[in-house]
């Protein structure tokens, strides 16, 4: 394999990586873009480490880096707790007036017209196909820190992500904590910018950690899956850049992780947002159908014998869309709940129980609205309209308890009950 | 809602590229058009992220702008041979060539460009200030009060991101779109540490806005300095002696509380 190419793969994945674990803390405590005003504040410090001292030298450029980052940080968090400014504003300010800053620092650089400012050029644009044997090393090493930080930490990242108070309460050092997972945080930023550049850094630190909770509750099982999200998305976007002349590396990483990160999002079982249209979905026919159930028995109840309803009848007394109800009778017939007779449907025994159902936990929701929290009469019916599809046996059971078993409802119809 | 106006000013580089290439020209006006529709887009884009799927709202806004910027970067390379932008040029625009793009018609000077589109830009936001000043006053300080009153609140924050845009791309290539921000934010963010009353608010800001860019374009030329990047430094030493007599009164107002 071409030798470049490889330590391109083994930089970038390396990178994408650890930023990925680091960046799913953030995720979890709702500061993505606290890492993308970083990834911007880091310029001034490292223009300033290239003027004041070898500017050839990387760890030199990372310790200013990591100076500039950590000031920002704790900038915006200064902003954030003391003045009334919204912390979207502390975070944009500190960006762009630290990004501007080190703008104006680079220009002077430009204009002194001092050589090798390809070291700062990394810092803006990222250069991955840039990466030397050098790189690597210094990837690994932070790749390694980073693992072996988050371990060493995991419980204290953990409590400091979810609550901080019980962390304190606890006894845990909080602000060490917040200072080494900052520390750890400014030198993903720091190292990880310089492939991608500072603006698509974001991507690095939000996007796996977005797909990865579209799949699972668990912290390890989403760091773990952001983190391989990231080793894909980075393998993947190598492959294709190189593939492609002239093509840049940062970009296609990105790209390939939007590509996981928006797919996630949208086919993740139980969380994906096709799950929870299907759920939806079912929720309302399950409903409509319910409803269905619930007016042939009011009308058996009214008239005392068993009834025959057109859908053109049951349209009359209940506002439907027609192409919702003939799709619930046609469900509801396949569960034997309904017959067709003639032009009408009647209820089977089995419907008929589950119609007398819905009207019970109707009715029993009404009374417990009146008696136990003290609402009007005409003011209960929509509540319970929800609360029928709603209620488990199990509440219904302690509702009954709880109401005494009663007879009648706030309008004096009977509660019915199961013959036994 | 700072970060969304940032985020905007970076997801719409592919609608510049597209429009780019599909008229080849880099007049204002199509640029304008092609980064409007991708800024709306964006806007839709992150708030289906947000309300819909759930996703936390800094990381909604995250996904999108980087996803659109890689995508607009893509662009730019495949179609290096033909279309003349670059991500620097993005980044950082330079304020200093503006004098040198002139609007000549039939070889008559009118003046550099920039200055004629920041002119209407200037303009176009007073008018629109001016015109929606009810609705944005509602909608930026009450959303579901303004609803109520009847306020299509949606549609003026619709309206307000393009003006965002808008104002995007006017100037970003003149000072760059994260310059951009720092001349969307800090001059409201400085004032706003002493006076939050709408209207002497937008004043201060404004005048904070124009003693930033005077001192910045000062800076830049005693020290022969990136004019934008000058502008954004004043600013944030605008913003950070206001933040420190800020911090200061605090702690008397806090120290004259504990004696009382």
């Amino acid at each position: 394999m071409d030798p470049i190419f490889l330590k391109v793969l083994i930089g970038t994945t390396l990178l994408a990586s650890s930023a990925a674990v680091v960046g799913a803390f953030s995720y979890l405590k709702g500061q993505s873009l606290v890492g993308d005003a970083i990834a911007h504040a880091l310029l001034p410090g490292v223009v300033l480490a290239f003027l004041l001292g070898d500017g050839r030298n990387p760890i030199f450029l990372i310790v200013g880096a990591l100076i500039s980052g950590l000031i920002a940080h704790y900038g915006i968090g200064y902003i954030q707790s003391r003045t009334k400014l919204k912390s979207d504003t502390a975070v944009s300010l500190v960006l762009s007036t630290f990004f501007g800053f080190g703008i104006m620092l680079m220009s002077l650089i430009q204009r002194s017209g001092q050589g090798q400012q390809a070291g700062l050029e990394r810092y803006l644009l990222g250069k991955a196909a840039a990466i030397t044997m050098d790189d690597v090393y210094v990837f690994s090493a932070l790749a390694v820190l980073l693992m072996v930080g988050v371990g060493l930490f995991y419980k204290g990242f953990q409590l400091m992500t979810f609550n901080e108070d019980f962390a304190s309460a606890i006894g845990l050092p909080v602000p060490l904590i917040r200072f080494t997972f900052t520390v750890l945080t400014v030198l993903a930023i720091t190292i990880g910018i310089q492939t991608v550049g500072v603006v698509l850094m974001a991507a690095l630190l939000i996007t796996p950690s977005a797909a990865a909770r579209a799949w699972t509750k668990s912290l390890p099982t989403m760091l773990l899956l952001a983190a391989v999200f990231a080793a894909s998305s980075a393998i993947t976007g190598t492959y294709i850049s190189s593939a492609i002349p002239k093509m840049p590396t940062g970009p296609w990483v990105v790209l390939v992780l939007a590509l996981f990160g928006f797919g996630s999002l949208i086919f993740a079982p139980e969380k994906g947002w096709l799950a929870k249209r299907r759920r939806a979905l079912a929720n309302q026919k399950k409903t409509v159908q319910e409803n269905v159930l619930k007016l042939l028995y009011q009308q058996e109840e009214r008239s005392e014998v068993s009834v025959v309803l057109s859908t053109e009848n049951m349209l009359s007394i209940r506002a439907m869309q027609p192409e919702k109800l003939r799709n619930a009778l046609r469900d509801l017939k396949r569960r034997l709940l309904v017959v067709e007779h003639g032009s009408g449907y009647a209820l089977t025994e089995l419907g008929r129980s589950e119609g007398r159902r819905v009207v019970r936990l109707h009715r029993l929701w009404e009374l417990y609205l009146t008696e136990r929290l003290g609402m009007a009469a005409d003011h209960i019916h929509p509540g319970a309209e929800t609360m029928e599809h709603v209620i488990t046996p199990e509440i219904e059971e302690l509702l009954v308890k709880e109401l005494g078993n009663p007879e009648l409802d706030p309008h004096q119809s009977p509660i019915p009950y199961e013959e036994a | 809602m700072t970060m969304v106006g940032d985020a905007i000013s970076h997801a719409v580089l592919p609608g510049i590229a597209i429009a780019y290439w599909l008229s080849q020209s880099r007049a204002s006006l199509w640029m304008f058009f092609g980064a409007a529709i991708v800024g709306v887009g964006a806007t839709i884009i992150i708030e289906v992220l947000r309300k819909k799927l759930r996703v936390q709202s800094d990381a909604s806004i995250g996904m999108t702008f980087t996803s659109l910027f890689a995508l607009g970067v893509v662009l730019i390379t495949y179609w290096s041979d033909s279309v003349d932008l670059d991500q620097e040029c993005v980044l950082y625009g330079e304020i200093a060539y503006v004098p040198f793009n002139l609007w000549l018609i039939d070889g008559v000077s009118y003046g550099p460009i920039a200055l004629w589109s920041s002119g209407i830009l200037l303009l176009v936001v007073l008018l629109y200030i001016i015109i929606g000043y009810k609705g944005l006053k509602m909608t930026s300080f009450n959303e579901d009060y303004a609803a109520v009153l009847g306020i299509a609140a949606g549609l003026w924050n619709l309206s307000l991101m393009s003006m965002v845009s808008l104002a995007t791309v006017v100037s970003f290539e003149s000072v760059g779109a994260i310059l951009v921000v720092a001349l969307l934010v800090a001059p409201a963010a400085t004032a706003y540490l002493f006076i939050q009353r709408l209207k002497p608010l937008l004043i201060a800001s404004a005048s904070i806005g124009l003693i930033g860019a005077l001192g910045g374009y000062g800076l830049s030329k005693v020290l022969e300095t990136s004019i934008a990047g000058s502008i954004a430094t004043v600013l944030g030493a605008l913003f950070l002696i206001a933040l420190i007599i800020h911090s200061l009164l605090a702690r008397k107002t806090s120290k004259y509380a504990m004696e009382a």
